[in-house]
Formats: C-alpha cells, sequence, structure tokens
C-alpha cells in the first residue's frame, strides 16, 4: 500500500525523522493560512498523488509570495498529474503539500529496503541525491553504500557511522545521521513498511540533514495490523476496478490489451497473459480468481472485465485442483445469462471433473467456445478478438 | 527414490482440525500419505479422521516420530507455526499457508539458521512424490509416478507442468512448489542439488516468474552442476513493472527481475527455455 508525502511525513515527525515545517491544503485558503503561519520568504507547493516524477511534471512549484502560494494552489487542486510513473489519465491531485524552504547545502540519498537475496533490511545511501538512485547505480555504483541490518542485532552504531562517513558527514551530523536512520528502522518494523525511501536528504547552509521527500510502501500482507496505516489509505489514487477486485478477493490489474482474461493462480494467469501476447493479441487484464472459486466471484470477475469496453473476447482458464471444473462450467454459464456477457467466451478447463465441465458447455447456444487445449484457446481467442 | 519425501515419511499437521487443515488432511490419507496426526492447541487428546491432536508439536513429534509437517494455519500464525515445528525438531517443514507479513518472514528465516529444519513455502502448494507421499494442496489425480523432478514459484503452473509431462507419459519424481513469497523456504538451488542427486530424477522442469533473482542464481548452479536435461519457463514476460501480479514476490521493480533478465541468463547458462507454457512436456519428452 502507499501512502502520500504529507503522511509518510507525519509518520516521520512521531520516529524522530526532521522534515520541512508545512502542512497539507485542501483548499486554496488553507494554503494562503499555512503559508502565513510558517513566515519566510519562500514557499514550496507540492501536489500529493501517489507516484514519483512530480517536480519535472509541474506538480511541485516554488512560491516566492503568499499570493503565489493560493496561486499555484489554487491551479494545482482539481487536475490531474501525469507524469513518467503514471498512465496517460495521470493522478487526481485532492491536496497539496505547502513547506517552509531551507537554504540547500548537499542533496544526499537514504533509503531502507528489504533485499530478497540476502534475506535482510538494508539501507542504501549516497552523497548523490536528488536524482533517480537507479540510474546512479546502474551509472556510478561505487557512489552507493548498502549497509545489511540482522534482523536480531538490529541497527548497530558503527553501520550509522559508515553511512556518516560515506556521505562526508562530520561532528554532530553523525548523531542526527543515527536518529535519522534508528527512526527509519523502527518505523519500518514498527508499522510493516516494504520501503522508506527519502530523496533527498539535504543537508542545510547550516548543516542541519532534514527529509525534503519522504515516500514509504507497507506490506499489503500485514496492513490489518496497522489501522492506522490503513486509514491512511486513499482509493482515489488506485485503480477503480482494482478497488473493487479487491473487495470481492479478486486480484486484477486493468492492461491496455482488448482480450480479457479469467485465469485461476497468479503463476498461470501470467503464464496466459504471456500466450495470449504470443499468439497475437494483447491482454486487458491480469485477474487470478484464485483458490476456491464461486459462481459468486465468477460473475463478479465477468463484470470488472467487462467493464472495461475495449474487451472484445475473453478466455477463462481454469486448471482444476481442489476446485471442480464441472462447478466452473455452472459458475460461467450463470454469470453469463445474469450479466448478458456480449462478447465471445473462449473457455480451457482442465483438472477435476474436466469431462463434465466440457459437456456442460457443449451446445449451449451462447457465444461459447471450449477448447480443448490451452494453445488452441488462445489462438482463438486472438482470432475472435480480431473480427 | 525421490527427493526430500517417500512412502516411509511420517507427517503431522498443524492446523489439523480446522477447515483447510481437514479437507486436506483427508486428502493427503485418501493418496496414501502416512499422516500420523495433528496439532491443534486446546483439542490435544482428541481424535480428528482416525488420529491422533496433540496440543503441541512437540507432543505430536514425541508420539509419532513424525519428522515432516505441513501448516494450514491462518498468515498472522504461521510464523508462530514454523518456528514451533523447528523447536520440535521436524525436519522438513511445509507452510501451505498465503499472507503471511514479510517481517515475520525475515525473523523466521535468520532463526532457522543452523537448526538444519528445511522450509518449502510459505504460499505455496506444497510437495508430492506421486504414488508415495502427497504434502500440500495439489489435486492427487494429474500426477504419475515417474522420472521428472518439477519445481515452481507458481501453485497452477506446477500443475500444468505435472499435467503435461503426465500426458507425455514422462511422469514426475517429486514436484516441489517453492512458493510465490519474496522471502521463502528452499530456493530453485536447493531443489535443484536434490534432483541433480537423485537416480530417479531424470529430466527437470523450472517454473520461475518475475521478480527476484533466483531464477538467474539457478543459471549458474545449473551451468556449473547439473548434467540432467532441465526444461524453464518464466511467466510474466507481458507484466507491466512496478505491479504486483498475484504473488507478493511477482513484481519487477528498478528494472530487476523482469522475465527478458531471466530467460537471457538462463539461455546463457545453456537451458532450454520455452516462450509458451503449453510447450513445456513436449519439450522435455524432445529431451529422450
Amino acid at each position: 500500500m502507499n501512502i502520500h508525502e504529507y503522511q509518510a511525513k507525519q509518520l516521520f515527525r512521531q520516529f524522530q525523522i526532521p522534515v520541512p515545517d508545512g502542512a497539507q491544503a485542501t483548499l486554496a485558503e488553507q494554503a494562503k493560512t499555512i503559508a502565513i503561519d510558517l513566515d519566510g520568504a519562500a514557499w514550496v507547493v507540492k501536489a500529493q498523488v501517489h507516484a514519483g516524477g512530480r517536480g519535472k511534471a509541474g506538480g511541485v512549484k516554488l512560491a516566492k509570495s503568499i499570493a503565489e502560494v493560493t496561486e499555484f494552489t489554487a491551479d494545482l487542486l482539481g487536475k490531474r498529474l501525469v507524469t513518467q510513473q503514471t498512465d496517460a489519465l495521470g493522478l487526481p491531485i485532492d491536496a497539496v503539500l505547502v513547506e517552509k524552504t531551507y537554504p540547500i547545502k548537499r542533496e544526499l540519498y537514504l533509503s531502507l529496503v528489504l533485499d530478497r537475496g540476502s534475506e535482510r533490511l538494508i539501507f542504501i545511501a549516497s552523497a548523490a541525491g536528488g536524482m533517480d538512485i537507479e540510474t546512479v547505480a546502474h551509472e556510478t555504483p561505487e557512489k552507493i553504500l548498502t549497509v545489511p541490518v540482522h534482523p536480531a542485532a538490529g541497527l548497530q552504531g558503527y553501520q550509522c557511522r559508515n553511512v556518516a562517513y560515506a556521505l562526508g558527514l562530520h561532528g554532530t551530523q553523525h548523531k542526527a545521521l543515527a536518529t535519522i536512520m534508528h527512526g527509519m528502522y523502527n518505523l519500518f518494523l514498527a508499522k510493516d513498511a516494504s520501503q522508506i525511501e527519502i530523496n533527498p536528504l539535504i543537508e542545510t547552509d547550516s548543516g542541519e540533514l532534514m527529509a525534503l521527500d519522504a515516500k514509504i510502501n507497507f506490506d499489503d500482507n500485514a496492513i490489518a495490523l496497522h489501522p492506522d496505516i490503513l486509514a491512511m489509505k486513499d482509493p482515489a489514487q488506485e485503480d477503480d476496478k482494482e478497488n473493487e477486485a479487491q473487495q470481492f478477493g479478486l486480484n486484477y490489474i486493468t492492461l491496455d490489451g482488448n482480450i480479457g482474461c479469467m485465469v485461476n493462480g497468479a503463476g498461470l494467469a501470467m503464464a496466459t497473459m504471456d500466450l495470449v501476447k504470443l499468439k497475437g493479441g494483447l491482454p486487458a487484464n491480469f485477474l487470478d480468481v484464485g483458490g476456491g472459486t464461486t459462481v459468486e466471484k465468477v460473475c463478479e470477475a465477468f463484470k470488472l472485465i467487462l467493464a472495461d469496453g475495449n474487451v472484445k473476447a475473453v478466455l477463462v482458464n481454469i486448471f482444476g485442483g481442489i476446485v471442480k471444473c464441472d462447478v466452473i462450467a455452472q459458475g460461467i454459464l450463470e454469470a453469463i445469462k445474469q450479466i448478458h456477457v456480449a462478447v465471445p467466451v473462449v473457455v480451457r478447463l482442465e483438472g477435476t471433473n474436466v469431462e463434465e465441465g466440457k459437456a456442460l458447455l457443449k451446445d449451449t447456444g451462447l457465444n461459447l467456445y471450449a477448447a480443448d487445449d490451452l494453445a488452441h484457446a488462445a489462438e482463438q481467442v486472438v482470432a475472435l478478438a480480431k473480427e | 527414490m525421490s527427493i526430500l519425501i517417500d512412502k516411509t515419511t511420517k507427517v503431522i499437521c498443524q492446523g489439523f482440525t480446522g477447515k483447510q487443515g481437514t479437507f486436506h488432511s483427508q486428502q493427503a490419507l485418501d493418496y496414501g500419505t502416512q499422516l500420523v496426526g495433528g496439532v491443534t492447541p486446546e483439542r490435544g487428546g482428541e481424535t480428528h479422521l482416525g488420529l491422533p491432536v496433540f496440543n503441541t508439536v512437540q507432543a505430536a513429534v514425541d508420539s509419532t516420530g513424525a519428522t515432516a509437517s505441513v501448516i494450514y494455519v491462518p498468515p498472522f500464525y504461521a510464523a508462530d507455526a514454523i518456528l514451533e515445528a523447528v523447536d520440535a525438531g521436524i525436519k522438513l517443514i511445509v507452510c501451505i499457508t498465503e499472507g503471511i507479513p514479510i517481517l515475520q518472514m525475515l525473523r523466521v528465516k535468520a532463526a532457522m539458521a543452523g537448526t538444519g529444519a528445511l522450509l518449502i513455502g510459505p504460499n505455496c502448494p506444497g510437495i508430492i512424490t506421486p504414488g508415495e507421499c502427497k504434502i500440500g494442496i495439489m489435486p492427487a489425480k494429474i500426477h504419475l509416478p515417474g522420472s521428472i523432478g518439477i519445481v515452481s514459484r507458481s501453485g497452477t503452473l506446477t500443475y500444468e507442468s505435472v499435467h503435461q509431462t503426465t500426458a507425455q507419459g514422462l511422469g514426475q519424481s517429486t514436484c516441489v512448489g517453492i512458493g510465490g513469497d519474496p522471502v521463502h523456504g528452499m530456493n530453485f538451488v536447493d531443489v535443484l542439488s536434490r534432483f541433480q542427486a537423485d537416480d530417479k530424477t531424470k529430466g527437470i522442469v523450472m517454473v520461475g516468474e518475475i521478480g527476484g533473482g533466483e531464477e538467474e542464481d539457478a543459471a549458474d548452479y545449473i551451468k556449473a552442476h547439473v548434467t540432467k536435461p532441465v526444461v524453464a519457463y518464466i511467466a510474466g514476460q507481458t507484466a507491466p513493472a512496478g505491479k504486483r501480479m498475484g504473488h507478493a514476490g511477482a513484481i519487477v521493480t528498478g528494472g530487476k527481475g523482469t522475465a527478458a533478465g531471466k530467460i537471457a541468463a538462463l539461455k546463457a547458462a545453456g537451458i532450454e527455455v520455452v516462450s509458451s507454457p503449453t510447450d513445456i512436456g513436449v519439450a522435455m519428452k524432445a529431451c529422450f
């Protein structure tokens, strides 16, 4: 799960990680009041959307007067921001973050992520902050320091010192950095984060360290343990259909093709998408109906797929293990009748009770094709989508 | 022979009296698995499916001599269940549970280091040696005792590979679903090394997917150590970056873990990679 920058900074404050003074606004008047309260000569107005690349997309503006704060806020609110990380529609700007500005001496990078290979949380630090860290890692790997933390020992003082020296920090800055690193580590563990990124971490002219940006992702598997984090969820930043799918225990991701796919199992769902592409078609979605598929789930899955106007044909690929194929076939028939499926549906069934399942789908008079094998099914659905 | 389990393996079930535990334990018994009992706290002394129920894994091990355990407890209790099995001296722990918080798995893995216990999963279908022992949720019917070792991150793609190798008359020595989570127990290399050492396994099917770097590690290992024919398939060639494709572990981030990268690594190691998931069985058959 993702949260907004202003929410991430609230969590940073709770965990003693210094952030710029500021607050979020959902109205231009509110932004004005915040700016006046902050005093100073310049303010930054930042669009709150769940995507990076906001600066280049015009979502971060430097205001040199209170009037500009109001103007920029009014300008951003209600619009959609398209960045290189969003789709062409972009994401709605329902709030902005208004912050005081600070004289920046240097921009650093600091993140805490899970490294699957070593099965450790690792700090990634670089003096080359403010840039895309993937690019830095690729082009100048020597500018990146990684520090793995053992889950039993926890974060140690020497590890913070190593990072401090690598970042060129001295004196009292060591203690400040250690506070930030411990804050990140404690926050990660306390809230089941999956990633915490500060880019940039700034060093001000007076030597202070401060998180100018804040990005936190959370482990979906643990979110039920953290109602405070769940309350920060902003459905407006997510795909409507993906939200709806979640409610029915379906795993759905929108893609931009015209062949709807309904599959049981995440691996088989990915493989089915690949196969459609291999046969010359383009999948409209990833959809895993999961185990324990029922008639209701199949109906909801069909509704989701067909809500996408681009869909010209649907491929159902079920490998019945515990789920019986005849039950699935009944579900498909029921769904087609209940929600008046108009596009052709190709069904490939395999596994438990496959013969009974196929028999049910034969000679129904519906726009339904029972395929003998998966390769054939994919070819058939691609041909039907082109008609 | 086979790997990890055979007809002599004594198995207990944690979460035995729950809905999942009951259903799949009955299926395992029907298959001939030597399921010797189960664990549900506060239900010790009862009989379930004709087998003894114990309060603790230690009591179950002491009484039955079980060396393997299968876990069907809910996600927030699964880390505890795994470590209870480790502490009771269980050698092979198969965790079916999906949705365990990743930080809990991180601690479990760190705690397991040096104990000698093996973990399969979590978020996996389990392990089966056809005709001898079934530990997990895979459909029994599609399997055929035979010569192909199958290892996969995906449950349904394991079934697909089993189905195709059965249709080709090859059958399976042992099938291991290693699970779809980013932090999990046995990895490809752990299973591949056992297949290589197993006399009954003549060929290997390896099914990977996007995310992480285990397929790349497997490619290096196969090149250096595996002499048996290997057919590989990688799911998620059309998956967009930054989107989690069902499995917590199936996500391309920062240009890492792409299908293209994994396929290139496998091919560079001389492994046959099929581009269609429907060609796994045919490609394996062609090796003999």
